[in-house]
């Protein structure tokens, strides 16, 4: 598939860039003209594919969080890596209330992301890193002209 | 990221503005639970209207507050959630714990 437009960065860890990483993401996605809602979805995945990161990957250091955006027609494809410790059981991990972060983490954030993309997929190394790839289709909207 | 908190009888209403991430939350939290601890409300009432984002750490926010107010017998009560908001919320079954408003605003 031929990428349309494309940008890459790289983040640390400090949870300042929650908002910071989610508003590029949003941003560059704005130029398929997405819907408020498609927008907040997509803010909210990534956003929690990030707290990951820094919650757990990155848990007791400051790292280096990977983020590639691509955009293919109206298809938004966002990786988001890091090379933390990884995680054991990814089955477990994307449970929707699991959470080995404690009593202020609700165990939702997989959920969020299965829910409000068209697709996740996430591969994971114990003491390597895991990598998470997120899709959303942007649905066209009749009237307005995509270059 | 801010909150405004009232105290009128034993409700106690927060009036949370601004993002909400695992980032913000911390502060939210403190000054939420200080306020607890200080006029034990046997309401929270969490006024969700001047926020324009939340992700699941929201949802622990609310959780949080519902587990330390429960303990002394307190309701938690969420209202003025946009659309986002609620969907959000709606994923992780609150509702059977705290009263939400589903007046989206």
């Amino acid at each position: 598939m031929k990428t349309d437009n494309k940008f890459s960065m790289t983040v640390l860890s400090r949870s300042t860039n929650e908002s910071f990483i989610r508003s590029v993401v949003a941003t560059f996605a704005a130029q398929l003209d997405p819907t408020v809602e498609e927008i907040s979805d997509i803010k909210t995945a990534v956003s929690e594919a990030v707290t990951n990161c820094i919650v757990h990957a990155y848990k007791d250091s400051i790292g280096k969080i990977y983020i590639t955006c691509e955009i293919s027609n109206n298809l938004l494809t966002v990786k988001i890596r890091d090379k933390g410790v990884g995680i054991e059981n990814i089955t477990k991990a994307m449970e929707p209330l699991y959470t080995t972060a404690g009593d202020e983490r609700a165990g939702l954030g997989f959920a969020v992301m299965q829910s409000f993309m068209d697709g996740i997929k996430v591969r994971s190394k114990l003491g390597s890193g895991t990598t998470v790839v997120l899709r959303k289709n942007i649905s066209v909207r009749y009237g307005t002209a995509r270059e | 990221m801010s909150v405004e908190i009232s105290v009128k009888g034993e409700v106690l209403t927060a009036r949370l503005a601004g993002e909400i991430d695992h980032h913000t939350a911390v502060g939210l939290r403190k000054e939420i639970d200080t306020a607890i601890d200080l006029n034990l409300p046997s309401l929270l009432v969490l006024d969700f209207e001047k926020v324009n984002f939340m992700d699941s750490s929201g949802i622990g926010l609310v959780m949080g507050r519902y587990k330390k107010i429960s303990r002394t017998k307190g309701e938690v009560y969420v209202c003025g959630m946009s659309q986002n908001i609620f969907k959000v919320m709606k994923l992780s079954g609150l509702e059977s714990i705290v009263k939400l408003d589903k007046k989206i605003v």
